[in-house]
């Protein structure tokens, strides 16, 4: 397949677009701005629906309304303006509304700036809504990888009837690189047994459906959560997606998603030519989280040294998924500073003395 | 970790001057001659500052992060983008230099600078001439990193999906960029400038 040069935005505005787009909701802010713009252009030719939301918290509560429907709906955002649309998250996971965002992170905390970041790791997969929710998160490291995983967060939001979000940083949102347009080839589930589609008439009308984040009746609630749990522990036993990257028979263990993974796979395979032994995990989907996967590959490593644009946020999964089978150590970079790989490197040159009294060879 | 074959390139100048076109231009030449490529541009609160700028890398492999510290080529249209991006080229680099915006002046001996007064070309010439491009023939003829089909394929590319019209200004700005060469020490031959 040929590759095209394509801005990640819109590329990801078009994978949706492939993914049978019927809805698009947004407020403008930058990094995530040509994706509204693409969206403008592009739904009104196809007799799709655009609106320019006069807010965010518009914009994710008409996402509510169509996606109740059944409708293949999205909104995207940035940072400070997805917490705005937390609550109506944890609403669509309590009504259990295949939701879809697209969060392309910006460096905070607060308004922050527009630099790239991936600050929004808890934003994301802790939820700044309230109550045992989770949202699926898929995070992607290239924009050939954004387009294919902007199809799956489609897929999977009807699949759980869960809201899922696509985790990309500024960088990804912004960048342009050849990119293979993959078709769409995953099949959208069914809604039709539980949209709210309006009852129908005479023979046809079959009786009311509610989709509601409100339960005030009796053991409502309990077995509401109940429910959701059994449906989130099926995500985690059946969706996780991870890359691992000579993995195997390596010493120090990087992990890392995003772009950052990109960057650290080039410094593995650098610090390979120097003969020292590093490998690469790097979490897909970052909930749900692949905690088994990652202990199995952290077992007898000597150290794992965990990368972010943030304080160490998925650190935290990090260090709960291997529960300390092995030492852990943090590179991170705030405020929309960007890790470069040499600075990846000598940091492995550090830890190899460190903890496996190896040192580089001819390269360093 | 930068292979040997990566070659940062930073693109800058001030909003209309077609910085980031020029950037867009290799990048998608770079994919017709099926290299590796990235194209960033700097976003936002900048732009809104009037000064534009683009870090474009081309590569035989993949490319870890689109930014970078340190340049091998610069194309500075401006004089801000000069004096802010001088010092990103790396030793022996070379700098591609709109001497209408900059004077002849040169900051650095441990770099080539290729100097022409690109905007007063572009505003004496009869045909209509644009500096980017210019200065982009400029840049394949010193460097060679791109063939000179490839970017004309690019720039057909490039032109038609955006304005048909341009692409013969396009490419007679290419010609011209490509064959102004002034003897600046480290240039092989004097060349006669071309369209002015």
């Amino acid at each position: 397949m040929t590759k095209v040069l394509m801005k990640g935005n819109k590329a990801i505005a078009q994978a949706a677009i492939n993914a049978g787009l019927e809805c698009y909701f947004g407020y403008p802010i930058t990094p995530q701005n040509e994706i509204g713009e693409f969206m403008s252009d592009e739904m009104p030719k196809l007799g799709k629906t655009y609106i320019s939301a006069e807010s965010e918290l518009a914009a994710v509560n008409m996402l509510i309304g169509a996606a109740s429907t059944g409708t293949i709906s999205m909104t995207s955002s940035s940072s400070c303006a997805i917490a705005l649309m937390q609550e109506a998250i944890s609403a669509m996971a309590t009504a259990e509304i295949p939701g879809v965002i697209i969060s392309v992170m910006r460096a905070g905390p607060g308004l922050g700036n527009i630099t790239p970041s991936q600050g929004d790791y808890f934003q994301a997969t802790k939820g700044g809504g309230n109550g045992d929710y989770r949202t699926i998160v898929l995070a992607p490291s290239s924009i050939s990888e954004a387009v294919e995983l902007t199809y799956k967060t489609f897929y999977l939001a009807f699949k759980y009837r869960n809201p899922a979000m696509l985790l990309a940083d500024g960088m990804i949102g912004q960048m342009m690189e050849p990119v293979e347009l993959k078709p769409f080839d995953l099949e959208i589930p069914d809604s039709s047994d539980w949209e709210a589609d309006g009852v129908g008439e005479g023979v046809n009308k079959r009786p009311f459906r509610k989709l509601v984040s409100l339960h005030m009746q009796g053991d409502d609630l309990p077995k509401l959560n109940a429910k959701l749990q059994a449906k989130y522990n099926k995500i985690q036993a059946e969706e996780v997606m991870f890359e691992e990257f000579m993995t195997q028979d390596a010493e120090i263990l990087i992990t890392a998603f995003g772009t950052v993974a990109r960057v650290a796979k080039s410094v593995v395979q650098e610090a390979r030519k120097a003969g020292l032994k590093v490998g690469l995990f790097r979490p897909i989907t970052v909930w749900p989280f692949p905690s088994n996967e990652l202990k199995k590959a952290a077992i007898g490593k000597k150290v794992l040294l965990d990368i972010e644009l943030n304080e160490g946020q998925m650190l935290l999964d990090v260090k709960a998924a291997i529960d300390g089978v092995c030492s852990v150590e943090l590179i991170s970079k705030l405020g929309g500073e960007v890790v470069k790989s040499h600075e990846i490197m000598e940091k492995i040159v550090e830890l190899s003395k460190k903890y496996t009294g190896k040192k580089a060879g001819a390269i360093c | 970790m930068n292979s040997n074959s990566e070659k940062h390139i930073i693109v800058a100048g001030f909003g209309g001057q077609g910085v980031l076109f020029l950037g867009t231009t290799l990048a998608e030449a770079a994919i017709i001659e099926g290299k590796n490529t990235t194209w960033i541009p700097s976003y936002g609160a900048e732009m809104r500052g009037g000064s534009a700028n683009c870090f474009v890398i081309i590569s035989d492999s993949e490319i870890p992060s689109p930014l970078f510290d340190e340049a091998d080529y610069g194309i500075f249209l401006s004089k801000a983008a000069i004096n802010k991006f001088d010092n990103t080229i790396k030793k022996d680099g070379i700098a591609v230099v709109n001497s209408s915006m900059t004077g002849e002046r040169t900051l650095r001996d441990d770099i080539n600078y290729v100097m022409e007064p690109l905007s007063d070309l572009a505003a004496r010439s009869k045909e209509k001439m644009l500096l980017n491009i210019m200065a982009l023939g400029l840049l394949i003829r010193k460097t060679g990193i791109l063939t000179k089909e490839s970017v004309i394929k690019a720039l057909e590319k490039v032109s038609s999906a955006k304005k048909p019209e341009f692409l013969k200004f396009n490419l007679e700005s290419f010609e011209t960029g490509y064959n102004l060469i002034k003897s600046t020490g480290f240039n092989d031959k004097k060349v006669e400038m071309a369209g002015c």
